[in-house]
């Protein structure tokens, strides 16, 4: 199995760092794995992404032009990379902050309140958290533990952050699931 | 040691520390500054030293002097900061200064842009600076290859007395993929004691560091000295890999750095499909491995070299293949990368007979 991902996002929402965290989980777990930043003349508050692959056998090209997964975290990051995502494939759409609802007809269409579960999780910073974990409950690409070691090892010697993004992580984990909305 | 999550740019310079490199100057450029910035915050751990020079003039004329000395020394840039090196990078191979230069190629020509290309092939590979001078130039394709290949170039540096390159496309350094730093592995040569080096002269006669030879006498000896140790360069550290070439093929891809990633993939598509492409990748691109691949193409019909350029190392492929077979040109420039699909539509296009769309055929360029 191979997942190949785009996470996208306004500069700040922590895309790149979901993304990390992705990569390090399936590391973790024996997979191969690649994490690839979008570098160019980037600027703050402009769009940013990365690009996650997550396989069990080497992974060639570490540039995804069809991501079998997409996670927007914002509106231009939907418009820009939707028609991208494979069909049968998953999108995860941030609908705290994105106002419209996928195009597509051939995708699974995930709709994540993230910045709102993140506010009530104690910090909207952990929204990024909310989508994480609403990815891995629906696909158990990664397991959640190995998630959490990700988040512990970033945020090492931050007790309180750690447990506030463990938070954010299983509510998203449970919306993933369909457990919750 | 388990294994960490790095990005390239780290990777490298960690790896640099466990090869005993203790020395970095350098000078700002995208897309390396990762490798800069990480010698700034590790080297002054490990009781090392790192310089950010006034310019890559600079920078690489202080390689000259710390290598002279003795010590392990590298630098990084990107391709327009590799140009302005290239005057040292002369000096230092006539002068025989081992030093490592890492270049993390963006798009050119001039300033061109930041994001990833090949097309400082034939500047590593065909001189760059002027003189009679070659240089090992070894081309990594992935975060573990860019470790491991630059603790051998400090090896190679050291026995052969001589600068040695190491280029990646930007994706080499930006990308982050698990990687294991060999600490206290073997080198990769015997090395013997640097009694050339200019450590002070107390009880000996001078050593002396120096390109300026005067004499025409002097300068043909010193130039066939330089010329023979080239030659076993070429003998003795021709490295490459090859992919898929087990069974029968048609079509044999020849790539290197990421791409050669992207045309893998692509051939495992192809397999999939029931088509078998063999794919070969030059780890060394000087020297480049003209035999292995002459007999990788034996069994091929015609072969496709891949590369962010407007093609230059297909010019190395060709002169290996010779009139054997035909030798097709697919690239991509301006920091665009090739994609598994776009190879998978060249091979198919080849197969069948078609010259596929933005390919050129071999022959003259």
């Amino acid at each position: 199995m191979q997942n190949e991902m785009i996470l996208a996002g306004f500069g700040g929402q922590g895309v790149l760092l979901i993304g990390k965290m992705l990569a390090y989980a399936g590391m973790k777990e024996g997979k191969e794995v690649s994490w690839l930043p979008s570098y160019g003349p980037e600027m703050r508050g402009g769009t940013c992404n990365c690009t996650v692959v997550v396989s069990d056998k080497p992974v060639g090209s570490p540039v995804v032009k069809s991501p079998n997964i997409m996670i927007a975290l914002n509106r231009p990051s939907l418009d820009k990379f939707e028609p991208s995502v494979r069909p049968e494939g998953i999108l995860l759409i941030n609908s705290s902050l994105i106002d419209r609802k996928a195009e597509r007809k051939d995708v699974d269409v995930l709709y994540v309140r993230a910045n709102e579960v993140a506010i009530e999780c104690g910090s909207p910073k952990a929204a990024n958290m909310v989508a994480l974990g609403a990815l891995v409950g629906k696909t158990g690409m990664v397991g959640v533990e190995s998630v959490k070691a990700a988040i512990a090892k970033t945020f090492e010697g931050k007790e309180k952050i750690i447990q506030l993004n463990y938070k954010a992580l299983e509510r998203g984990v449970a919306i993933g699931k369909g457990e919750a909305q | 040691m388990a294994k960490l999550l790095m990005k390239g740019a780290e990777a490298i310079g960690e790896a640099a520390i466990a090869a005993d490199c203790r020395l970095f100057f350098g000078y700002p450029i995208t897309p390396q500054n990762e490798i800069p910035e990480y010698m700034s915050l590790r080297l002054p751990q490990v009781g090392g030293t790192f310089v950010q020079a006034e310019s890559e003039v600079a920078a690489s004329n202080m390689l000259y002097g710390a290598g002279g000395s003795g010590a392990r020394v590298f630098t990084s840039s990107s391709s327009p900061g590799i140009s302005l090196m290239m005057e040292a990078l002369s000096y230092l191979a006539g002068a025989e200064v081992p030093v490592v230069i890492v270049n993390i190629m963006r798009a050119g020509p001039g300033l061109g842009g930041i994001l990833p290309a090949q097309a400082d092939y034939f500047q590593a590979t065909k001189g760059g600076g002027h003189g009679d001078y070659r240089c090992i130039v070894l081309a990594p394709w992935s975060v573990q290859d860019a470790a491991d290949l630059i603790m051998d170039a400090f090896d190679l540096a050291d026995f052969y007395r001589n600068p040695v390159l190491m280029i990646g496309d930007a994706l080499i350094a930006q990308m982050m993929e698990p990687v294991e730093i060999r600490e206290g592995r073997k080198p990769c040569k015997p090395l013997a004691p640097k009694d050339w080096a200019t450590t002070g002269n107390k009880g000996r006669k001078p050593n002396i560091i120096n390109s300026l030879i005067l004499d025409p006498e002097d300068l043909e000896r010193h130039n066939r000295r330089l010329k023979a140790k080239f030659d076993s360069m070429e003998r003795d550290e021709v490295r490459w890999a090859s992919y898929n070439t087990d069974g029968d093929y048609d079509i044999l891809i020849a790539a290197y750095g990421t791409p050669a990633r992207v045309c893998l993939t692509a051939v495992n598509e192809l397999k999939e499909k029931g088509v078998n492409v063999g794919l070969f990748r030059p780890i060394t691109l000087w020297p480049f491995p003209y035999a292995p691949l002459r007999e990788k193409a034996k069994k091929a019909k015609a072969v496709l070299t891949v590369e962010l350029s407007t093609g230059q190392m297909v010019e190395d492929v060709r002169t290996a293949v010779c009139e054997d077979l035909p030798v097709h040109f697919y690239g991509r420039q301006g920091g665009i990368l090739v994609t598994p699909d776009e190879v998978v539509e060249q091979v198919t296009a080849l197969l069948g007979g078609a010259r596929p769309k933005g390919a050129r055929k071999g022959g003259k360029a």
